[in-house]
């Protein structure tokens, strides 16, 4: 697809970001990243692969030190105050102020972004409703649970129904129930008002389910891009896992392995191993017997269809040197991404 | 501008709510001043017989200086209050609205002004108990907190941009003695100005603190000297708009570093 027509229409775009912390922490190492009006897009990587980075940066809290970030076609280095306008943000550590209450945080969040009189209040409780907080809207927030604080949080970047909204980790920290019902709610806010949503998680199932579009992840940079059946078929056939009886070198696994036609993608962890065949079933036997010639003692077998975790493992748990290489193709999918990989794997 | 108030007007809101649900806190920040106010008048009670003071009455001669010092340390803290912010998070999300930075800061000063004329009544009402008389009557008394507040600001300012760029409680604790101590040693909040050594003499003239302190003591007094009082205030204003510039522009410094 041409770059450019999709740009057109492209609420949320990010080129070659770059941001380097005091301490030459890089945070973000070349970031590109496009996501389509009124589409939910979601944003999964590792503990500190930048995730919370680059929501910083595109909500105006914090400048990159290369690269462009455009957010409703507006730069938002050029023309933050206009992008301000234009997002709602829910920062992945809450930002309620505990000392008023939820209703005095809605209100002054309203105020700011213009709203008065009737209107806000309005506004306001039918906020506090439609998150389940009406009861304790005049209630300080020191003394919320978790979860209403967090239900608070979401409402707050919610107030001046944004074009945009940015949701980092929305559902940290709630229980499944709750962050049921808190994807819940944000889907039928945004249904109908177009709103185009960009949002991380650590929650797998949550990126499959929410996600229209993933991008994942890795130290800085996107690895992968596409919907989540495109991630997963990019990984063709069945996931492989073996407990082994003892810790053994890696190497040697890989090298008994490597005999082996269609297993693929040989992690070793501790006394894990974790591969790739293209039907599982019928490569355990070449593997249970490769080991054992090897004099490798296993535990157990698991077999099982791919996942979109597999495709995270797979993205993020072992790096290989044509990983941007790879990552383009994930979208495309296919046997081409699993050469790739194939070839950076034993290139290491 | 129009913006930038009426952002200000609604974070003064929510930092004046703050301050009604603790009203505890201006009683404790009362009570050094108080201290200062009892014990000192007491102990130097003698000290207007020496021959060139000014006033018969120590009191009198001490309670526009105790009212400017509680303005000085009282508010020389306030940058310990958007720490608190900054850490949980309630700054930043600021920072991602539309609203105007210096409301940030204008609305906390805002809040320390109205704690400072209560404070600074409940001062003067004591001094009023213990007999004191200010010749300056009402007018006289406004002026004075006029005075305390405009000292107030520029070192108010200066706190949240230190507490912005340090992000670090003890580093506005270390500055703030730094700062905050010697500028009170080196006036004439408790002696009288021909009555300290020279050199404190030469100082006190450089000296904001003794700035506010002269004009406040001139207000209250019986024949006040409008000159001095206009050009104290002009120059006390000056440094409060440098202040103000300094803590909004620390937000840029804040936020390379988020
Ligand atoms: N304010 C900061 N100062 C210094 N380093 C920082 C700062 N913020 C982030 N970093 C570093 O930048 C990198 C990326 O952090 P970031 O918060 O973007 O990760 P993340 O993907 O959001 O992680 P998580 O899933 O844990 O939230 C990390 O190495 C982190 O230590
Ligand atoms: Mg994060």
């Amino acid at each position: 697809m041409p770059d450019e027509t999709r740009s057109e229409d492209a609420a949320i775009v990010a080129r070659g970001l770059k941001k380097t912390y005091r301490g030459d922490v890089v945070a973000l190492d070349g970031l590109d990243l496009e996501v389509p009006a009124g589409m939910c897009y979601g944003l999964v990587g590792p503990n500190g692969s930048g995730k919370t980075t680059t929501v910083k940066i595109m909500t105006t809290l914090t400048t990159a030190d290369d690269g462009q970030a455009v957010v409703s076609g507006i730069d938002v280095k050029a023309d933050p105050d206009r992008v301000r306008k234009m997002i709602g943000v829910v920062d992945q550590r809450s930002t309620a102020d505990l000392t008023a209450t939820a209703r005095e945080n809605l209100t002054l969040q309203g105020r700011v972004y213009g709203l008065k009189g009737p209107e806000l209040k309005t506004r306001v409780s039918e906020l506090l409703e439609q998150f389940g907080l009406s009861k304790d809207a005049k209630r300080l927030v020191k003394g919320f649970s978790g979860g209403m604080t967090r239900r608070l949080d979401v409402a707050l970047g919610l107030v001046h129904r944004p074009h945009v909204l940015f949701l980092d980790e929305p559902s940290t920290g709630l229980d499944p129930e709750a962050r049921h019902a808190l994807w819940e709610e944000i889907d039928r806010l945004v249904q109908g008002q177009r709103m185009t949503i960009l949002f991380t998680t650590h929650y797998l199932e949550e990126a499959e389910r929410y996600g229209e579009l993933i991008s994942i992840i890795d130290s800085g940079h996107v690895v992968a891009t596409g919907t989540p059946d495109e991630l997963k078929s990019t990984l063709q056939g069945d996931a492989l896992f073996v407990e082994l009886a003892g810790a053994v070198d890696p190497d040697l696994v890989k090298r008994s392995l490597a005999g082996i036609e269609d297993v693929s993608d040989v992690v070793v962890e501790d006394r894990r191993l974790r591969a790739r065949a293209d039907v599982g079933a019928r490569a355990v036997p070449r593997v249970l017997s490769e080991l054992e010639s090897a004099g490798i003692q296993i535990d157990s077998v698991t077999v099982s269809r791919s996942s979109l975790d597999d495709a995270y493992l797979l993205y993020t748990g072992r790096r290989f040197a044509e990983v941007d290489q790879a990552g383009e193709e994930a979208a495309a999918a296919g046997a081409g991404a699993k050469r790739a990989k194939k070839e950076g794997g034993e290139g290491r | 501008m129009i913006a930038g108030i009426r952002d200000s007007w609604y974070m003064a809101g929510r930092h004046l709510r703050n301050l009604m649900r603790q009203p505890v806190y201006i009683a404790l920040m009362l009570f050094q001043p108080v201290l200062y106010l009892v014990v000192f008048s007491q102990l130097f009670k003698k000290i207007t017989l020496i021959p060139g003071f000014a006033t018969t009455s120590y009191l009198v001669f001490l309670t526009p200086g105790i009212i400017i010092l509680n303005a000085l340390f009282g508010t020389a803290w306030s940058g310990m209050s958007i720490i608190e912010d900054v850490n949980r998070g309630v700054i930043d999300r600021f920072l991602q609205t539309p609203i105007k930075r210096v409301s940030l800061i204008a609305g906390r000063l805002t809040q320390m002004g109205v704690t400072l004329i209560i404070q600074s009544l409940i001062l003067v009402g004591l001094a009023l108990l213990m007999g004191a008389r200010f010749s300056g009557g009402l007018t006289g008394i406004l002026l004075l907190f006029l005075c305390s507040i405009m000292l107030a600001l520029p070192f108010a300012a200066l706190s949240n941009g230190i507490a912005l760029m340090s992000g670090q409680q003890e580093t506005v604790a270390a500055a703030v003695n730094f700062i905050l101590l010697p500028l009170m040693f080196l006036s004439t909040v408790f002696m009288a100005p021909n009555l300290v050594p020279g050199w404190i003499r030469a100082i006190s003239r450089y000296n904001p603190v003794n700035w506010a302190v002269e004009a406040g003591r001139a207000a209250v007094s019986p024949n006040p000297n409008w000159a001095i009082i206009g050009m104290r205030l002009l120059l006390l204003a000056g440094l409060s708009v440098v202040g103000v510039f300094f803590a909004t522009h620390a937000f840029k410094t804040y936020q390379r570093s988020v």
